[in-house]
């Protein structure tokens, strides 16, 4: 079940690779999760991403770029991704970097879009 | 933070994370709110990542300080880069010379109470960025 990621554990439940990112991942921490979890994609041929960032204190523009592109990895892949569990602070804040994280939905927690990901298969 | 200051060596991604505990951390000392402190950071981390992307790395220095009874952090980020040849230009957003998306510094700017720059080939680049707690 577990993806190979280091500390960040990556787990696939019922086609939805499910990840939640740490607070203290450094840039290059970031990149190698954005790599792990395409590969959990399309070894999985999952449907679904769910990225929970509940513990991150700060999105800034890299983040926002790397939630943003992983979104696009996976559509190309036929999956859907959403992020739940971002704080009201940290969504503040993007709107003050400009940062409309194009193509990434959202949902209140990860129970939630598993289930909107599931219903929205074939 | 007992003497009120804390500097931080930027050299690699990882000290750009370590800048933005020593950000948190000073926030969470002057009791900012949440929302101050998390764009207080967020400034930090883009500016901090600037400096070691586009300065050659450098350092950052938190300094506490208290003016008609409202605390503030100011953070001093220099480092010993090449400089911003047109500064009015790099705080647009959308332009970018690397990678990224353009909106750090312009970003960064719109997310503090003070935003100071200064650049120079010779010098490299300074940005103050500071924050009171409310
Ligand atoms: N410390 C610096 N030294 C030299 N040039 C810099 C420095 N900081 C920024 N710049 C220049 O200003 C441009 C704009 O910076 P800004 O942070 O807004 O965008 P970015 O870093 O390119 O992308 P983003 O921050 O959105 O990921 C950079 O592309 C770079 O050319
Ligand atoms: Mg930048």
């Amino acid at each position: 079940m577990a993806g190979a990621s280091g500390s960040v554990p990556i787990v696939t439940i019922a086609g939805c690779v499910v990840v939640a990112i740490r607070d203290d991942l450094d840039d290059q921490d970031i990149l190698t999760l954005q790599d792990e979890l395409v590969e959990e994609v399309s070894r999985r041929s999952a449907n679904g991403v769910v990225i929970d960032i509940s513990s991150l204190e700060i999105v800034d523009t890299f983040a926002g770029r790397m939630l943003g592109a992983m979104a696009q990895m996976a559509g190309m892949m036929n999956a859907r991704t959403i992020v739940v569990g971002m704080r009201p602070a940290v969504a503040m804040t993007l709107v003050d970097l400009g940062m409309t994280l194009e193509g990434v939905e959202t949902a209140l927690n990860a129970d939630r879009a598993i289930e909107a990901i599931r219903a929205g298969q074939a | 933070m007992e003497d009120g200051r804390t500097a931080v060596t930027l050299a690699s991604a990882q000290d750009v994370a370590y800048a933005r505990e020593a950000a948190k951390r000073a926030m969470t000392e002057i009791g900012a709110s949440t929302v101050r402190r998390t764009k207080f950071v967020t400034a930090v981390s883009e500016i901090a990542r600037n400096a070691v992307i586009y300065g050659r790395g450098g350092r950052i220095v938190f300094e506490i300080r208290e003016q008609g009874g409202v605390r503030s952090v100011v953070a001093e980020c220099s480092d010993r880069g090449p400089g911003i040849a047109d500064v009015a230009m790099a705080l647009t957003d959308g332009y970018s010379t690397g990678k990224g998306l353009g909106r750090g510094l312009g970003g960064a700017k719109r997310l503090v109470d003070r935003f100071e720059i200064r650049s120079s080939e010779t010098t490299g680049t300074v940005v103050i960025l500071e924050s009171r707690a409310r």
